[in-house]
């Protein structure tokens, strides 16, 4: 089968012959599952661990799961955890040394993973976000070995979107809620009648995988509900970016009064940029041990929040709450375009809804675009 | 061989106390350094000078205003363990206090007391090379601190919010999905986000970040219902002194 071949139904049984398939080729599943009070992506074991029957309802600064009598599967959003804690793990150690009692020293390199992650139920904005780590992290002159060692061969199960949340506005970023690229297998949760998923694959790994589940044909009014799904999430989506090129409203709001008004609602926690699920900053840092015998090089996600990102010799550029915030949203929608061709953003709306001060990237950048022609906000934040 | 010295001052021997705890590593700082006056773990004690000195405890007598000084004079680096020592600890609470009233009200004899009028950290004393905060402090972070000065390098102690540990650890943030109260945004980091992983708040006992929003903090707290003297309270629970800016307390 090819991704040119017809769609398939399965049955919510087919979600656990999945795992099966997927555990059978090597692969260690990684998927949302309910923990803590949110779906979190984590790797499960079987499809029992689906956060089946759950939802999330969220707002700026707010998230509560929430129950549903439809056994719905894939009807989480925003969740705080996305593929990147996988791919770019917040701490991943990059060499280690070790001297011998002569005095000769041996280096290893970052450990090879022992894993190759299948990602089952991430939804498309989230396979959006792979592919912009794709190009930061493994598309230029020097890929990231710890990227690409546990990228390259992962294999990725989309859930389309049927069940937006009020902080998701992936139609602005093009990202979704249906799924068009960057997966190997699609699913389309339906919930009218019988509880079945729509199935096509997107590569031939994929329909390989399809090929091994129990799956029938699917009809026609089964890809017109698949489509009527997608379609009716799109109309749900509420929350929208300005609509106009956003890179070019970044550069003309640079000295905006409007960046004081977020510095007083900011608390640099950087909770935003490390739910992003493109967000790639680390810094690194020496540990020993205490026979200083032996040294590793770590390193860790970082944030343009904290003050030490912007240290220079002498003491940190970005002081200021504002040059923080101007930073961090200027990245993401306008000079991320500048340095890999593409929006820093795919509307998953994480940092909306896990900002403890329900700071929101969509009303800020309204706000910018309001601010236009207001007179500037005095001293370079 | 490094030579180490333990010291304290006004405070409940906790800090001292992750030193011993961190048995799997003792016997490896024991081999590396000599503990030359450590009167929690031994009665031997070395004269001085030291190479370095771990300070625990504020300082609320005269004569611990004197003796840091010795101290200070007698170590090459000099490294300040925890709330009291960093921040002058719970019993700074007395600073907004009469000390006279409250010693009457403890002690039989309050004339036998000789003591200050403020608990103060040691940095308002002598000078200070490296602070290890928390109440307690984090034994990660006093290994880490040992073996950068063993190495001669710079210990990794980051000064950001608690939040950027706390979703590094992949933590559900307990304001945004179950609306509690947390100093985490405010809070410097050290502890590993340990009170949010077990589902609870932070309670700030690193003390300020490196540049907290009191302000958009008490929206936070006050959001998460809690009163204007909740607030108070939280702040003063184990770093009254270093949290009083951000707290807005003039206290
Ligand atoms: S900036 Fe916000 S909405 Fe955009 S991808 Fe990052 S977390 Fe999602
Ligand atoms: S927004 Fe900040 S943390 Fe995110 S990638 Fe850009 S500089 Fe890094
Ligand atoms: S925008 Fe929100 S999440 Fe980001 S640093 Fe500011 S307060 Fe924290
Ligand atoms: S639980 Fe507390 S420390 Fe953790 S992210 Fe939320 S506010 Fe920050």
């Amino acid at each position: 089968m090819t991704s040119a071949d017809p769609p398939r139904l399965i049955g919510t049984d087919g979600l656990g012959a999945l795992f099966t398939v997927l555990r059978e080729r090597g692969y260690t599943v990684v998927g949302p599952t309910a923990r803590d009070g949110a779906v979190v992506l984590a790797e499960l074991a079987s499809a029992e661990q689906l956060p089946s029957g759950w939802s999330a309802g969220t707002e700026a600064g707010r998230y509560r799961l929430r129950r549903r009598e439809d056994g719905a599967v894939f009807a989480h959003c925003a969740g705080p955890v996305s593929a990147k804690t996988f791919v770019h793990p917040p701490r991943a150690r990059l060499w280690s040394a070790d001297r011998a009692p002569d005095g000769t020293v041996t280096t290893t390199g970052p450990e090879a993973p022992a894993k190759r992650f299948a990602f089952v139920g991430v939804h498309p904005c989230d396979v959006a976000a792979l592919g912009v780590l794709d190009r930061v992290l493994a598309g230029g002159e020097h890929p990231d070995p710890i990227y690409t060692a546990r990228r390259d061969g992962t294999f990725v199960v989309v859930a389309e979107c049927t069940e937006p949340a009020a902080t998701c506005f992936c139609t602005s970023m093009g990202t979704g809620p249906g799924a068009t690229s960057g997966f190997d297998l699609a699913l389309t949760e339906l919930l009218d009648g019988e509880h079945r998923f729509l199935a096509r694959s997107g590569s031939p790994a994929g329909a390989e995988v399809l090929a091994a589940l129990p799956s029938r044909q699917a009809g026609e009014g089964d890809l017109a509900a698949a489509s009527a799904a997608v379609r009716d999430a799109a109309a749900a989506i509420t929350r929208h970016m300005p609509d106009e090129p956003l890179p070019a409203l970044m550069a003309a709001t640079r000295e905006s009064p409007h960046w004081a008004d977020v510095a007083s609602r900011c608390l640099t926690c950087g909770n935003c940029t490390m739910v992003c699920p493109t967000c790639f900053c680390v810094t690194t840092e020496d540990v020993t041990d205490l026979t200083g015998g032996h040294a590793e090089h770590l390193r860790r996600w970082d944030s343009c929040f904290g003050l030490d990102f912007s240290y220079v010799h002498g003491g940190a550029v970005r002081t200021s709450t504002a040059s923080r915030y101007r930073q961090w949203i200027s990245h993401k929608l306008g000079t991320w375009q500048d340095q890999f061709g593409m929006s820093g953003c795919v509307g998953c709306g994480r940092c909306i809804a896990w900002c403890p001060a329900g700071i929101d990237i969509t009303r800020e950048a309204a706000a910018l675009a309001a601010s236009r022609g207001e007179p500037s906000g005095g001293a370079e934040p | 061989m490094t030579t180490l010295a333990v010291w304290k001052f006004a405070s409940c021997d906790g800090c001292q106390l992750s030193l011993l705890d961190c048995e799997d590593e003792l016997l490896a700082v024991a081999g590396r350094v000599r503990i030359a006056h450590f009167l929690e773990a031994s009665r031997a004690v070395l004269p001085g000078p030291y190479d370095v000195s771990l300070v625990e405890g504020s300082i609320t007598t005269p004569a611990d205003a004197e003796r840091i000084h010795a101290i200070r004079d007698a170590s090459r680096v000099l490294i300040t363990l925890g709330a009291c020592a960093t921040a002058g600890g719970i019993q700074a609470l007395r600073n907004s206090a009469d000390v006279a009233e409250y010693a009457s009200a403890v002690y039989a004899r309050p004339d036998y007391l000789d003591t200050l009028a403020t608990s103060t950290p040691i940095a308002a004393h002598v000078d200070v090379d490296y602070e290890l905060h928390g109440c307690p402090i984090d034994k990660g972070q006093l290994l880490e601190t040992i073996t950068a000065l063993l190495a001669g390098r710079k210990p990794n102690l980051p000064a950001h919010s608690v939040c950027f540990d706390c979703k590094r650890r992949n933590n559900v943030c307990v304001v945004v999905a179950r609306g509690e109260p947390c100093l985490g945004p405010v809070t410097r980091a050290g502890c590993g986000a340990i009170c949010p992983a077990f589902g609870r708040g932070c309670f700030g006992c690193f003390g300020p970040a490196e540049t907290p929003n009191g302000p958009a903090e008490a929206d936070l707290l006050r959001a998460a219902g809690m009163s204007e003297d909740d607030i108070r309270r939280l702040y003063r629970t184990f770093t009254v002194s270093a949290f009083a800016e951000v707290a807005g307390d003039a206290s």
